[in-house]
C-alpha cells in the first residue's frame, strides 16, 4: 500500500520528468558557425588533376610523416586512406573501362582526400577537451595533442573520416591536415598546393577560392581559361601587399575548362568549408558525402544543451528514477522497519 | 639467311673487309653494329645479322632531297660520332645525290640523281628533308628548274621506300607555321600516300640511320605507328623516361630560369617543358654523343616539342603542355577501398559458438528470474512457521 508520503514524493518526481519532456526548446539553440572572414583553405579541381601525387609526398614531406605500406614489396608510399600518418591521399574513382578521364562511364576522376577545415567542425564539436580547435583568424581546425586524451571522438564525428588515431603507437596522437600552419610563419602556405604542377590543388582565402571556383563552373566546357597554380593572390591588393606570403613568380597558365558538375562542393555543407571542391563527376561518387547545409555539431549541440541548460535532464532522469526505485520497493521492508520503530 | 649469333661470323673475312672500308677496327664494327640493334631495339642475334648485311650487302642507293628546311638535319646527320659517320653516309649507304655534300654543282648533279635513278630503279631509297610549297603551283622552292612538288613526285614513283627526315618533311614544321605564306606541306601530304617520318628540328641521326640499317638487314623499314613514326624511337613520351621525372613526381619543379630549384636540375615541367605531350625517345639515347644529359632537358632547356606536330613550333616555348597519357596509377586507393581481409569461416564459426552459448545461458538465466526469491520467501516462511510451532509447545 502506498503511504501518503511516498505517494507525494512520486508526484514531484513524475512532475518533474513531466516538465523536461513538456519543455520548449529554450534559446540555446544554436545555428550554423561560420567561417572567420579571412579563413584560409584550398580549392582542388578535379578536372585539372593528374593524379601525379606531388601533393601526397610533399604532404608527408611536410609534416614528417614516414610511408606507409600496403604492398607486398614495401616499395612504394601506398596508404589506401588518410591515416595516423597519411593526412592527404589522391583516390580514384573508376567505372567500366576507365578509358576516359572525368567521364562518369568507362571513365576515371581522382579525388583528393583531406581535411575540409569546416566552418563548423564535427570533430571541435565532439573534442571534450578543446584539442581540436578552429582557429578565430585563419579557420583552420588545428588539433593540440598535448590537450588530447585520446579518446577518439573527433575520428567518429567526422563526416569526411579525416581524423585518424596512430594505433601502431602507445603514445598515439590524433592526425589530420592542419593547412601546414606551421609552415606560415615562413611564408610557406599548404605543401600540397605549393607543388601542384597544375594548379589542381590551390592555396587562398576561402572567399577568393569560391570566386574563382564559381568563375570556373561558368566557362563553357572547352573554352580556353586562365588557372592560376599555387596560391591564388588576395582578391583586395590591399591586404595582398600586408600578407607575408612568400614572394613567387606568377605561375598561371592555359589550359581548356573542363566539364564540370555544377556545384562547388564546400560552398553549403554543413554550413560551408574551408576547402572547397570541383569535379566533373557527381561528388557522392567520387566520395564526398551528400551533406546537408545544417551542420550535424549544430544539431547535436542544440540538442545536448537543450537537454542539459540548468541541469534540467539531470535532475529530471534523477527524479524519475527515483521515483521509480522507490516505488518498486517491496512494502514488507517498510512495514517491518515501521513496525521496529 | 642473317646470322644470329656474332661467333658464327668469327673469321668471316667479309666483317673485317667491312670494317676496313669504314676506317674501323673489327671490333669497333661490331660494336657500331650492336649499338644500331639496341636503338632500334631489336632481340639479341640482330647486332649480328645487322653486321653481315652491312658486310655483305651492296650498299643500298640513297637519293637525298633538300627542300624548305635550314639542313639541320644533315648538320645532325654529320655530326653524328660514333663511327664517324661520314664514313658511314658514305660507306654503308650509295649516297648518290645531296646538295649540300656533293662538290659537284648544276647540271652535273641532277645527270648524277637522274643515272642513280635508272640504274637503281625501284631499289634505292628516297630521303626527303624539308617542307614543300604548294601554295601558287609549288613556285616557292625550285632546284634545276623544276619545283618541289614536280622533283619529289618524279624521285618518289620509282623509289623502295621514301624516308622523310625531319619535322619540316614529317608534318610541316616550322614553314608550315601560321599564316604558312608558301602553302608547305609534308612528303606524304604531297605524295599522298603514307611514308615513313623521322620527325625532330634535328632528329636524332641514330633514329634515321637505325631506319635506314633495319631497311638494309631485314629489306623492310621499321614498323611505324599511323603517323609514320618508327615505333622504336617514338612510342613513349619524353616526360616517360625523363630523367627529370622523379622531380615531377616529387613536386619539385624550376619556377625560373637560373633559380634555386632550376640550379638543383629539378623538372622543367612549369618551364613549360613539353615533354608531357611530345613523343621521342630523346631521353633514352639523348643527342650530340656528348656523354650523359646532353640533350635539351638534360642541359636545362624546356623541351620545344619539335618532333610533334601541334606543338613544335606552333605552342609558344614557354606555355604549359598538355599531360597526354593520364593514368590513375596502379596504386592509387579506389573511393571506396576494402580494408581487412574479411571474416574467415573459422573465426565465424568462435563467434557462433560464442552467441549461441550466450544466448543458451541468457534463456536459462531468464527462466530462472524470480525463482530465487519465491524459494527465499518460502524458506523464511518454513522458518516463521517452525519457530511459532516451538513458541506454542513451550
Amino acid at each position: 500500500m502506498l503511504s501518503r508520503r511516498n505517494f507525494l514524493k512520486g508526484c514531484l518526481a513524475g512532475g518533474g520528468s513531466a516538465v523536461a519532456a513538456l519543455a520548449p526548446a529554450p534559446a540555446s539553440a544554436r545555428g550554423n558557425l561560420t567561417n572567420p572572414p579571412g579563413g584560409l583553405g584550398l580549392l582542388y579541381d578535379a578536372t585539372l588533376c593528374v593524379g601525379c601525387q606531388a601533393c601526397v609526398a610533399a604532404c608527408k614531406e611536410a609534416n614528417h610523416n614516414p610511408a606507409e605500406f600496403k604492398t607486398a614489396d614495401r616499395l612504394w608510399d601506398t596508404p589506401l586512406d588518410t591515416t595516423g600518418h597519411t593526412f592527404n591521399v589522391i583516390k580514384v574513382y573508376t567505372n567500366g573501362t576507365g578509358e576516359t578521364k572525368d567521364a562518369e562511364i568507362n571513365g576515371f576522376s581522382f579525388m583528393k582526400t583531406s581535411c575540409m577545415h569546416c566552418a563548423d567542425a564535427s570533430c571541435v564539436s565532439a573534442c571534450p577537451v578543446s584539442a581540436m580547435r578552429k582557429d578565430p583568424v585563419t579557420g583552420i581546425v588545428t588539433y593540440d595533442p598535448d590537450a588530447c586524451l585520446g579518446c577518439r571522438y573527433c575520428v567518429v564525428a567526422c563526416a569526411f573520416g579525416i581524423p585518424k588515431y596512430q594505433y601502431d603507437s602507445p603514445t598515439g596522437r590524433i592526425g589530420k591536415c592542419e593547412l601546414c600552419h606551421d609552415r606560415h610563419k615562413d611564408g610557406h602556405y599548404s605543401a600540397c598546393a605549393e607543388v601542384c604542377p597544375t594548379g589542381a590543388t590551390l592555396f587562398g582565402r576561402t572567399v577568393d577560392l569560391l570566386a574563382e571556383a564559381r568563375r570556373r563552373l561558368a566557362l563553357k566546357p572547352g573554352e580556353t581559361t586562365t588557372i592560376p597554380r599555387g596560391r591564388l593572390p588576395y582578391s583586395d591588393a590591399e591586404a595582398e601587399k600586408a600578407s607575408t606570403w612568400r614572394k613567387e613568380p606568377d605561375q598561371s597558365y592555359e589550359v581548356q575548362a573542363g566539364r564540370y558538375v555544377q556545384h562547388v562542393y564546400g560552398e553549403t555543407e554543413y554550413g560551408g568549408t574551408q576547402v572547397l571542391k570541383l569535379s566533373a563527376i557527381e561528388f557522392e561518387k567520387v566520395g564526398m558525402p551528400a551533406l546537408p547545409a545544417k551542420s550535424s555539431a549544430s544539431t547535436s549541440e542544440t540538442i545536448q544543451h537543450t537537454l542539459y541548460q540548468g541541469m534540467i535532464m539531470p535532475i529530471a532522469v534523477l527524479g524519475a528514477m527515483t521515483w521509480a526505485a522507490r516505488r518498486n520497493v517491496s512494502k514488507d521492508d517498510k512495514d517491518s522497519r515501521g513496525g521496529e520503530s | 639467311m642473317a646470322k644470329q649469333d656474332l661467333m658464327l661470323l668469327e673469321g668471316d673475312a667479309r666483317i673485317d673487309a667491312a670494317a676496313t672500308r669504314l676506317s674501323m677496327t673489327r671490333r669497333e664494327f661490331l660494336q657500331f653494329c650492336a649499338v644500331l640493334a639496341t636503338t632500334l631495339g631489336l632481340p639479341q642475334g640482330a647486332d649480328a645479322a645487322i653486321a653481315e648485311a652491312v658486310a655483305a650487302k651492296k650498299r643500298p642507293s640513297v637519293i637525298w632531297l633538300h627542300f624548305q628546311e635550314c639542313t639541320g638535319c644533315t648538320e645532325s646527320l654529320l655530326r653524328a660520332e660514333h663511327p664517324t659517320l661520314e664514313k658511314l653516309i658514305l660507306d654503308v649507304i650509295s649516297l648518290d645525290y645531296h646538295e649540300t655534300l656533293f662538290a659537284a654543282a648544276g647540271h652535273q648533279v641532277e645527270e648524277a640523281r637522274l643515272k642513280a635513278m635508272a640504274e637503281h630503279k625501284g631499289q634505292y631509297v628516297l630521303v626527303v628533308e624539308g617542307a614543300i610549297p604548294t601554295r601558287d603551283g609549288g613556285i616557292y622552292c625550285k632546284i634545276g628548274g623544276k619545283t618541289a612538288i614536280d622533283l619529289l613526285k618524279e624521285c618518289a614513283t620509282d623509289a623502295a621506300a621514301v624516308i622523310a627526315i625531319g619535322s619540316c618533311a614529317s608534318w610541316g614544321g616550322m614553314p608550315s607555321t601560321d599564316p604558312n605564306p608558301t602553302g608547305a606541306s609534308s612528303a606524304s601530304q604531297v605524295l599522298g600516300k603514307p611514308v615513313v617520318t623521322i620527325p625532330g628540328c634535328p632528329p636524332n641521326p641514330y633514329n634515321f640511320l637505325s631506319s635506314v640499317v633495319h631497311y638494309l638487314t631485314f629489306g623492310a623499314l621499321p614498323a611505324v605507328d599511323p603517323l609514320g613514326r618508327p615505333k622504336f624511337a617514338y612510342s613513349r613520351l619524353v616526360h616517360e623516361n625523363c630523367e627529370r621525372r622523379a622531380h615531377f613526381d616529387a613536386g619539385r619543379f624550376a619556377l625560373e630560369f637560373g633559380d634555386d630549384a632550376h640550379r638543383h636540375g629539378f623538372c622543367l615541367y612549369k618551364l613549360g617543358c613539353k615533354g608531357p605531350e611530345t613523343y621521342a625517345n630523346c631521353p633514352t639515347i639523348q643527342f650530340g654523343d656528348m656523354g650523359a644529359g646532353t640533350w635539351p632537358v638534360g642541359c636545362g632547356h624546356p623541351c620545344i616539342g619539335c618532333t610533334e606536330q601541334g606543338i613544335g613550333f606552333q605552342k609558344p616555348i614557354h606555355a604549359v603542355a598538355k599531360m597526354k597519357n593520364i593514368q590513375p596509377g596502379v596504386f592509387l586507393p579506389g573511393v571506396i577501398e576494402q580494408k581487412g581481409m574479411g571474416a574467415t569461416l573459422g573465426s565465424a564459426a568462435v563467434l557462433a559458438a560464442v552467441a549461441g552459448v550466450a544466448i543458451g545461458a541468457g534463456a536459462r538465466l531468464t527462466k530462472n528470474l524470480g525463482l530465487s526469491h519465491k524459494a527465499e520467501e518460502m524458506e523464511r516462511a518454513k522458518k516463521a512457521g517452525k519457530a511459532s510451532g516451538e513458541s506454542a509447545e513451550v
